[in-house]
Order: structure tokens, then C-alpha cells, then sequence
């Protein structure tokens, strides 16, 4: 084999930290990891938060964010040391071999510049290629990356174009200066999902056609899947497995692969719809105040006793919107919301305390949802002192019982949120609006923020607890493959109107709308081939563009 | 019409609308307050017919409202009225005054704004390491004194202990522009020492703030020089921060003259708002009121346009 | 209470040494305030630990009764600046809508006069006394109070947990003292402090300026002005109020920069 592009030999990457009320101290993040990546593949780097996959791909181009410094180890780039070499060679490579694409474009571009100036930037500043050969080259990629009118969006400012397509001018950005490497870190993680498989595509295609070689960072297993020759699991800052991408995710070695190839594998039998609707919304329509255009426009849906009804939809569809206007922070301008058989009040003002209490809500950051000043136990306790007069032992025992309800155990009772992880931040969340004994539960996006394998232990939960205690969610999310592990019945969401409602089992199956094709056909599946599959037989553009 | 223009056009008038109402407040706070300006003048000896007679004469017989418009026209019309300590017209008094007033405030201006950014990016350039941390120290000495009690230090030390600079700052206008200078050197100094550490404070802020940036890591990452980072790419984004910084600091400036006025005898605005605040002499203290005011807000207003036409997303509209 | 850095103690011993000498001046102080005891503008004796002043008044015992004339009107100022602002700046946050409007844009308009310029309009036409001055300066103050209190408390009312609150149904007092306040006290008890040292100056200025404190009350700033005159002589007993309030406003700053630091921190720990 010839000598790699890039080789990394025990590789430790540390930080220092500064805990409040106790001194700085060093930690580490990365506990060596070794690696070759060939020039012209792709590698792709997988883990969870935390995992270090991001620290290792700035050390390629010898680079720590914040406080975060190599400690040990080698990094051969193009046969140097980079890790020894001047800091004129490292600037030299920076920009030049190897390039970097960040998960949000929208801050990695200087909002006081236009596009082309900064796409070229690197290039011309190597002495690669002259202003107009840039220029020329610029244009090319734009259009390969399928960037509408690319002869003049460079002339445009990066607050002038939209989120997926500033991704792609940062892929041009990377790609302009002819590199032998480009670190991906997680350059569609920001995106919605429709417009996460067109920027997936053009960056797929342009790896190819290029033939640069490339690491690529993300947290999704099925998104690398579609792009590496090789992906290397990690966790906590060591390797976990390293294989070629059908072998790990046909035939994953280690468990904690093997769980992230499984996850989101929830298998839910579907309940058929009741008489009675817990809950039904009939022909809401609603804007927010000061603006001119309904966010929702004549949205009915029905969620029966003991089930769950998911409501799907990209950003800007409204699924958030309608939370809001069931829970009474947005009166709506027409439709009406009937609970338990009672009309509720369009306003919270107007809602007896018990309608409040059967009608709870989850959100989507756990932290966010909690005061930070106060006790796992007075989190939970407050509803039942609120609704039930529960007061001294008698509260303590109902806290005691909920806790075990979400797997947690009482040592967490005199915890403050700061001091739980996001599952458990989740979990207490739950128990919240669990010890309210409510008839609904809405949840939004209650496990976007999560990891997947996180997430996967919250969605167990909320099926067991529906079991248990017959409440019903309106589950909202963007995430389909949570909806297939959750729901009974579906509202797709598109541009502030349902666009397919039904049994989960109809809604799911042929033949779709062409919005519901869309966004079925968008989300990532775990196996080889599927991203071309899918571009082929694309009917409609993506809302992104 | 472009929206710049609009926005820019909003805030000129927001602006004349805050000048009109702080001149309503102005005059409610020295015509409508308990005290009886009549009273306060003549003292607590005063005969009753002395108060009627002088009551009539400001006019305080009629309602407030329109003793507020006719002042509010005299003053549009370039009329500040007569003071009544000695019946002199206001506008010419005041004229000469704010001359030497914007004259010693300038200097100032000249010399600290330039220093105050350069030191700022210093501290930003070795942040953390001593050039910083000896510039904070100084920073928090200077806002922990008032300014008359830097005025009186300097003054002992340099002028008294030394001998370098006079102790008072008298000019006149027989002076040359340079013994006026030398005559001014000790209160644009302590005014330089009192802005310098606000700005500078505030400008080590606003660059700090900009240099975490991602688009300055994807600067770094293209391999470019530090200085072509911060030139190219941390400059731009920075010169509308700055210029708020320098902005609110010459207002701040304004205040600080009144004080520093006092201290050094200096014939200007402040020394004369003071004077006739102790005099109580009700219409110098409205028109060098309101004086102050709109210098304050014209320099408030300044430094909100200077945002508006820096900032990108409304110089290049979607 | 632990880990208090060095700097932090420093400014929290000083702080309490100033306050104490306020409270007892009379049992310290070696003379009375107004006595005249010895000849004009003495030298530092033993018997004068900072000689006397323009009128032959012991300097040391007229720094203490001034020192605690100065803390008390800026103590009174501070808590009246904090109580009016902190309540108004929480109130238009809960409400928002015209309630939030209307105390905004008043306060937008008291702040585009200087403050010490306002201050002097109106001590124009008000009797100066101790009442007078300290209610000026409070409700001049108390609207940067509103100002922080306010942009504090939107930005704690829109997290989740104050909207869970809501749809709980919690009574806008529990959402104000429960949810928001313990959130909210740390950046406000840094900003007291600031307040505070602001408040000194500002009494200081005036006092200096004849328009506070009136003789034969003492005060720093009127310490300032009686001995002007000297400093051209090369007498420095006025600056003996420069190196008090220089220190008593730098310890404060420690403390508040202390507290300031523990709660950014405390944000941005785990999490």
C-alpha cells in the first residue's frame, strides 16, 4: 500500500477546565486513536456528544478550539509532522492541503463580506490560483454543487442566501483551493431533513468527482453510511470499532455498534383509533401577533384516550405553533380546542385549574425546562403540592414513586439540574408533568437534543408510561423514524397546513403526496446505495431551496 | 425607498422627538417641582410683594402649559432668554462658553480616542498576560475615583509639586492657539484619563466579543496571517462596536466636563451651569439643560446610525 | 462560602471596615466634627494623624463624620434606586405589552439627559437637604436598575420553565419570587455594588460642586471643596477624600466582580 495522505498515531487531545468553586484542571478528551486515511477516500468519524470526533478532525489541520491542546502523539500530513513542523507550515497547510467544513455556515461566514471574497480567499492567498482562475473555479463548483444562478450568488451577501445553500458555498469555500483533505464536521446536522439529502448529494458528488480525500465528522450513523469508504466508531474520546461502512453496518462487531446500528428499532403495535377523542382540534387557524400571514391555516386533528398522535413537519410548518395554541399561549383567530368533552378557553387565563392539569407539556431542551435554582424534589414536588394539596411525607412518598417511574432512584431528590445528564434532565421533565396525573401529554421535539441511544431509552419510557397510566401524547417532531416507533395515528405538517392525516399504517403506506414522498424518502436509511436511490426518484424540490 | 434610508430617517426623528420631550422635562423639573422658584431666588426673607413682583416678571402666574410653549418658541427661535442674576442675554453668554466648552472637550477627544483603541487592542492582542491585566488595574482605579479627585491629584502633583502646567486654566481670546493649549493641558489630561478607561474597557470588550466569532476560526483555518485575520475579518465587523464605544464615551465626556470646568476655573459651559445653579437662576439652568441634552443625545443618535449603515443585512437587503 | 479568592476577601474587608468606622464614627472619631482645634491647615502631628483644615478642624475626624455622612446618603440612594427599579424592571418583563412600553420609553427618556445635568436642573429649584439629595439620586439611579432588572428578567421569562410555570397556572407572585428572582439575584447583587460606588461619586460631585451635602455636615466631596484652595499652596489635605473613595469604590468592585464571576460560571458549568 502506498504511504497514506494522513496518518495519526496516539493521538491525546486534552482541555483544561474551570469548574465553578473548584480550580482549573487539565482533562482529557481524546485517549489515543490511530488512523490512515488513503488519499481520494472517505473516512468517516462516528459518535455521540462528547465522543471527541470533532477534536480530531481540527487536529488534522494542528488546530484546538477554545482551550482544548494536542498533548501526545503524531499527525502525518502529506508526509510531515504537522504537530512538529513551524507555524508557517501549518499555515501552508491550513487552507491549503486541508480545508474545513463547519457545521454552521451561517456563523462561518463573514456576514460584512460576500460569498465570492471568501470562497476564494484561501486559494488566492496560497498562491494557488490567480483572482480570476479562482473566480472561474468558484463558478464551476457552485454549479456542480447545484447552486442556483452560479454565476452571480458569489455577489451575494451570506445573510442573502438560505441555510442549505450557504452550506454548499462552504463546501465550495473548501473545495476551491484544489486541497488534498477536507474535515466535513457534521455540515448537515443543522439542516432540515429534505434539505439535508440535496447538500449530502452535492457534497457526495463533488467528493468524487474531485477526488479529494475527506473525513467525515457527524453523529448519524445512516448519513456517513451514504458518503464513507471507512467509518471509525468512537466514545468517549477512544475508538471503538474501525471497519470498512458495509461491514459496520451489516455486521457491526462490538455492542455499543451494534446498539447504534439498532437504534430507533422500537417496535410499536399500532392501536386502532377509540369513539371518543381525548382531545380534538377543529379548524384552528392562527398567526402570530404583528405579522401578516397564518402560521396555521384549518389544522384538525383528533388524539383518542391512551394514544399517541404524531405530529410531523420541518421547521416553519407550524407543529410548534400548534402546541402553543392547544396550550392557550396562543389564542387562535379561528377553530376551537375540545378536551375531555369541554370546550376549552382559546386563552390560559380562561382555564380552570384542573383543564390545566389533565393537559401537560414536555420540551424539547430538558435544561432549558427546569429552574436551575431549584431540587429535583421540588421540580417534581410543585405539581403535586399545586393540584393536590400534597404536603410533608405524603408528597415525598408520591416523589419517591415517580422517580422510580422513569428508572431513576431517589439519591436524585436534593439533585439540582446542573448536576443531571440530558437523559436524566429529560426523565425528571417527564416525571413533572407525569405527577399531575394528566389525560394529555404533549411532547415537542422531546428528543431531538438527545443522542440517539438516549433518546431510543426515552421513547421506552413514554410507551411504558402510556401503558401504565393510559395518558395520550401529541407527539411533535421532525424525526420520522421516531414517529414509526411511537405513534397510532399521523398529521403531516407542511407550511401551516395538514397535509396527510390518518392511522399510522395509512399514512405510512403508498401512494403519497408529494410532500409526504418527500419527506419519507428523505430520512437517512442504514444501508448502501440509498442516497442515489433516493436522488433518482425524486418527484419534488426540497423546501430548502 | 432604500431601507437604510428609512431606518436612518426613523432615528433622526426619534431623536428630535427625545429632544422635544427632555426639554417638557426640563422645564417640568424646574418650573412644576415644590419648590417655588420665586421663593428659592429671593430667599426665606423675602417681602410678599418682592415674590408677586418677581412672579409676574417669570410669568408664573400663567399655566405651566404656556409659559412652556412661548419658551419652547423663544428657544426654536434662537431666543434662550435673560438670566436673572444680572440680566444678561443668555445666547451671547453661553456662545463664547460652549465655544471653549466643545474647544477643551475636543482636545480631549483627539487624544484619548485614538489611544483608548490602541490600548484596547493591545490588551486584546496579550489578553490574560500582564499588558492586559496591568490595563484592567488601571481601568478600575481611574472609574473608582471621581473626576475632580483625578483633577486635584494631577494638579497637585504636576502643576503644584512640578511646576510643569498652570493650576487654572484661564484662556482668553487674546491668547495664541498654543499658549491656549498649554493652558488647557491639565484638564484635557485628567478628561483623557477619565474616558480613556471606560473606552478602552469597552472597546477590549467589543473586539474580544467579535474575535470569538466562528468566522474568525474559519479565518484560521484558511491559514491566514493574524494580522490578516484581524484585518481582513475581525476590522469590518468591529468599526460598528467601536464607534458606539467612542460615541457613548463623548457623551460621557460632556458630563465630565462640567466637573473638571469647575475644578481648573475653566470659562465654559459647566463652570457656568454650575455658577448659576447655586445663584438659582432658573432660565440659565433650562437653556445650558438643555444644551447638554442635545449634545448627548446627538451623540447617541450618531453612534445608533453608525450601526445602522454598518451593518450588512441592511446595507444588502434579501 | 468557601473558595473566596484573595482579591475578593481584600474587597469584602475593606468594604466592612469602611461601614464599621461609619456606624461608630462618633466613638472614634478623636475630635468632634465641627470643633476647631488647632491652627489652619497643620501638618500631620501625632496629635492631628492628618494635620487640620481650613478652618483648624482636626482632618481625621472630619474624613469619619464625612465618610459616614457619604455612605449613609449613598446606602439610603442605593436602596431606594434598587427597590424602585428592580420592582418596575420585574413588572414590565412579566407584563410586557403597554405596561412595558409605557415604563420603557419614560425611562428612555430620563436617561437621555445626563444624569448629572438632570440632578442639577432640579437641585435648582429643591432646598438641598439630605432627603432631597438622596431622593433625587435614587430615582434618577433607579433607572438603569430598570434597565438591568428588566433585560434580566425577559431573558429568564421566555425559558421553558417559566412558560411550565405559567401553564401550571401559577399567580404571577410565584412566577416573579420563585422562578425568576433566585435566577435573577446574583448579576442584581453584582450591580447593587456598582450602584453603590456610582452613588459615592455621584454625592461626592455634588457636595464638591456646593449643590449636596451643606456645611458645617461633613462629606468627602465637601472635605474636597473646603480644602481646594490649599492644593496650590501645595497643601494636600484635600486629597486625603481621593484616597477614601478611591478605596472604598475599588473594594466594593472586587466584591461586585466576585459575584459577578460566580454566576457566569454557574452558568456556564455542566450542562
Amino acid at each position: 500500500m502506498n504511504e497514506p495522505l494522513v496518518k495519526v498515531r496516539g493521538l491525546k487531545i486534552g482541555a483544561t477546565v474551570y469548574p465553578p468553586g473548584e480550580k482549573p484542571h487539565d482533562i482529557a478528551i481524546v485517549h489515543g486513536v490511530d488512523f490512515d486515511l488513503q488519499k481520494g477516500q472517505v473516512l468517516g468519524l462516528i459518535g455521540e456528544s462528547g465522543a471527541g470526533k470533532s477534536t480530531i478532525g481540527l487536529a488534522a489541520m494542528a488546530y484546538g478550539r477554545g482551550g482544548v491542546k494536542i498533548t501526545a502523539g503524531e499527525v502525518w500530513v502529506n508526509g510531515r509532522d504537522i504537530l512538529k513542523t513551524s507555524l508557517k507550515d501549518i499555515r501552508a497547510l491550513r487552507g491549503g492541503e486541508v480545508t474545513y467544513v463547519s457545521q454552521s455556515a451561517a456563523a462561518s461566514f463573514n456576514p460584512a463580506k460576500q460569498i465570492m471574497e471568501q470562497v476564494i480567499e484561501a486559494a488566492v492567498g496560497h498562491g494557488k490560483f490567480s483572482k480570476s482562475q479562482a473566480e472561474t473555479r468558484a463558478i464551476d463548483l457552485f454549479a456542480k454543487l447545484g447552486l442556483p444562478d452560479p454565476e452571480n450568488i458569489g455577489k451575494r451577501y451570506p445573510h442573502q442566501v438560505s441555510g442549505g445553500q450557504l452550506q454548499r458555498c462552504m463546501t465550495a469555500l473548501a473545495l476551491c483551493p484544489e486541497p488534498d483533505m477536507v474535515v466535513f464536521d457534521e455540515p448537515t446536522t443543522a439542516l432540515d431533513v429534505t434539505t439535508q439529502i440535496d447538500v449530502l448529494a452535492a457534497i457526495k458528488e463533488a467528493i468524487r468527482d474531485t477526488g479529494v480525500a475527506a473525513l467525515y465528522i457527524t453523529h448519524d450513523l445512516a448519513v456517513v453510511a451514504q458518503i464513507s469508504d471507512h467509518i471509525m466508531v468512537l466514545r468517549h474520546g477512544e475508538m471503538v470499532e474501525y471497519g470498512d461502512t458495509g461491514q459496520i453496518i451489516s455486521a457491526p462487531k462490538e455492542d455499543y455498534t451494534k446498539a447504534l446500528v439498532s437504534v430507533r428499532s422500537i417496535d410499536h403495535q399500532e392501536k386502532p383509533p377509540g369513539t371518543d377523542p381525548v382531545l380534538s382540534v377543529t379548524n384552528i387557524t392562527a398567526r402570530y401577533k404583528g405579522t401578516k400571514f397564518d402560521v396555521l391555516s384549518d389544522v384538525s386533528v383528533d388524539l383518542y384516550p391512551g394514544q399517541t398522535l404524531a405530529i410531523v413537519g420541518e421547521s416553519g410548518s407550524g407543529k410548534s405553533t400548534l402546541a402553543r395554541v392547544i396550550t392557550g399561549l396562543l389564542p387562535p383567530r379561528e377553530g376551537q380546542t375540545n378536551f375531555a368533552g369541554q370546550t376549552l378557553s382559546d386563552a390560559l387565563a380562561g382555564r380552570s385549574r384542573d383543564e390545566l392539569r389533565e393537559l401537560q407539556m414536555i420540551y424539547q431542551m430538558a435544561d432549558v425546562a427546569m429552574n436551575p435554582r431549584q431540587t429535583v424534589g421540588t421540580i417534581i414536588g410543585r405539581p403535586l403540592e399545586f393540584y393536590f394539596g400534597l404536603r410533608g411525607a405524603e408528597k415525598k412518598r408520591r416523589i419517591r414513586e415517580l422517580l422510580d417511574a422513569i428508572e431513576m432512584g431517589d439519591g436524585f431528590i436534593d439533585r439540582y439540574p446542573a448536576e443531571l445528564s440530558g437523559g436524566q434532565k429529560q426523565r425528571v421533565c417527564i416525571a413533572r408533568s407525569l405527577a399531575a396525573k394528566p389525560k394529555v401529554i404533549i411532547c415537542d421535539e422531546v428528543t431531538s437534543a438527545l443522542d440517539p441511544l438516549v433518546a431510543d431509552g426515552i421513547l421506552k419510557l413514554l410507551l411504558e408510561l402510556q401503558k401504565a397510566e393510559n395518558v395520550a401524547y401529541l407527539f411533535i417532531t421532525h424525526d420520522l423514524a421516531t414517529v414509526r416507533a411511537i405513534a397510532d395515528s399521523i398529521a403531516v405538517m407542511y407550511q401551516g397546513r395538514v397535509v396527510r392525516y390518518g392511522p399510522k399504517s395509512k399514512v405510512l403506506a403508498p401512494p403519497f403526496d408529494d410532500y409526504t414522498d418527500l419527506l419519507l424518502s428523505s430520512v437517512p436509511e442504514m444501508r448502501l446505495g440509498w442516497l442515489e436511490q433516493v436522488i433518482a426518484n425524486r418527484k419534488m424540490e426540497s423546501a430548502g431551496n | 425607498m432604500h431601507p437604510i434610508v428609512k431606518l436612518v430617517a426613523q432615528r433622526l426623528a426619534l431623536s428630535t422627538l427625545l429632544l422635544l420631550a427632555a426639554s417638557i422635562l426640563i422645564f417640568v423639573g424646574t418650573q412644576i417641582l415644590p419648590g417655588d422658584v420665586a421663593q428659592s431666588i429671593l430667599g426665606q426673607s423675602a417681602t410678599p410683594e418682592n415674590l408677586a413682583n418677581l412672579r409676574a416678571e417669570l410669568g408664573l402666574n400663567e399655566p405651566a402649559v404656556s409659559r412652556y410653549l412661548s419658551w419652547l418658541n423663544d428657544v426654536l427661535h434662537g431666543d434662550l432668554g435673560t438670566a436673572l442674576t444680572n440680566g444678561r442675554d443668555i445666547g451671547e453668554s453661553i456662545g463664547y462658553r460652549l465655544k471653549n466648552t466643545l474647544f477643551l472637550a475636543s482636545c480631549a477627544a483627539v487624544i484619548s480616542v485614538p489611544l483608548a483603541i490602541f490600548l484596547g487592542l493591545l490588551a486584546v492582542r496579550y489578553k490574560d498576560r500582564w499588558p492586559d491585566k496591568m490595563i484592567s488595574a488601571v481601568t478600575l482605579t481611574s472609574i473608582s475615583i471621581p473626576e475632580f479627585l483625578i483633577g486635584y491629584v494631577l494638579m497637585y502633583f504636576i502643576a503644584v509639586k512640578l511646576g510643569w502646567f498652570s493650576s487654572v486654566a484661564l484662556v482668553n481670546d487674546g491668547m495664541s492657539f498654543f499658549e491656549k493649549l498649554n493652558a488647557i493641558a491639565l484638564p484635557v489630561m485628567v478628561l483623557t484619563l477619565v474616558v480613556l478607561a471606560h473606552m478602552m474597557r469597552m472597546t477590549r470588550a467589543a473586539i474580544l466579543n467579535v474575535m470569538q466569532s466562528a468566522y474568525i476560526e474559519t479565518a484560521e483555518l484558511k491559514g491566514l496571517s493574524t494580522f490578516s485575520v484581524i484585518a481582513r475579518h475581525a476590522f469590518p465587523n468591529a468599526i460598528s462596536p467601536i464607534v458606539n464605544v467612542v460615541m457613548l464615551n463623548l457623551a460621557y465626556l460632556v458630563v465630565g466636563v462640567v466637573v473638571i470646568e469647575v475644578v481648573f476655573v475653566y470659562p465654559g459651559m459647566g463652570q457656568y451651569l454650575v455658577d448659576h445653579v447655586s445663584k438659582r437662576d432658573v432660565p440659565v439652568v433650562q437653556a445650558c439643560g438643555i444644551i447638554f441634552a442635545a449634545v448627548y443625545i446627538g451623540l447617541n443618535m450618531v453612534a445608533d446610525i453608525v450601526s445602522i449603515l454598518a451593518n450588512p443585512r441592511l446595507r444588502h437587503p434579501k | 462560602m468557601k473558595n473566596i479568592p484573595i482579591s475578593a476577601m481584600i474587597g469584602l474587608s475593606f468594604t466592612g471596615l469602611y461601614f464599621f468606622v461609619a456606624i461608630f464614627a462618633p466613638w472614634i472619631a478623636p475630635y468632634g466634627m465641627a470643633e476647631v482645634v488647632g491652627d489652619v491647615w497643620e501638618p500631620s502631628s501625632a496629635k492631628y494623624l492628618l494635620g487640620t483644615d481650613s478652618i483648624g478642624r482636626d482632618l481625621l475626624s472630619r474624613m469619619i463624620y464625612g465618610g459616614r455622612t457619604t455612605i449613609f446618603i449613598a446606602t439610603m440612594a442605593t436602596i431606594l434606586s434598587f427597590t424602585t427599579g428592580a420592582t418596575l424592571g420585574f413588572i414590565a418583563a412579566v407584563s410586557g405589552g403597554w405596561v412595558d412600553q409605557l415604563l420603557s420609553r419614560f425611562v428612555d427618556l430620563i436617561m437621555s439627559i445626563p444624569s448629572l445635568i438632570f440632578a442639577l436642573v432640579v437641585l435648582s429649584v429643591m432646598p438641598v437637604t439630605v432627603n432631597v439629595l438622596i431622593l433625587v439620586m435614587g430615582l434618577l439611579d433607579s433607572t438603569r436598575v430598570f434597565r438591568l432588572a428588566r433585560a434580566v428578567a425577559v431573558d429568564i421569562a421566555v425559558m421553558d420553565y417559566v412558560e411550565a410555570a405559567r401553564l401550571r397556572g401559577e399567580k404571577l407572585l410565584w412566577i416573579i419570587f420563585r422562578e425568576i428572582l433566585p435566577n435573577a439575584l446574583s448579576p442584581l447583587v453584582a450591580e447593587m455594588g456598582l450602584r453603590f460606588i456610582f452613588m459615592v461619586l455621584f454625592v461626592s460631585t455634588l457636595s464638591f460642586l456646593g449643590l449636596g451635602v451643606q456645611p458645617p455636615q461633613a462629606d468627602w466631596g465637601g472635605i474636597v471643596k473646603e480644602n481646594k484652595d490649599g492644593i496650590v499652596y501645595g497643601i494636600p489635605a484635600a486629597l486625603a477624600p481621593a484616597f477614601a473613595i478611591a478605596t472604598l469604590s475599588i473594594s466594593v468592585n472586587l466584591v461586585a466582580d466576585w459575584v459577578l464571576n460566580r454566576t457566569t460560571s454557574l452558568k456556564g458549568g455542566r450542562g
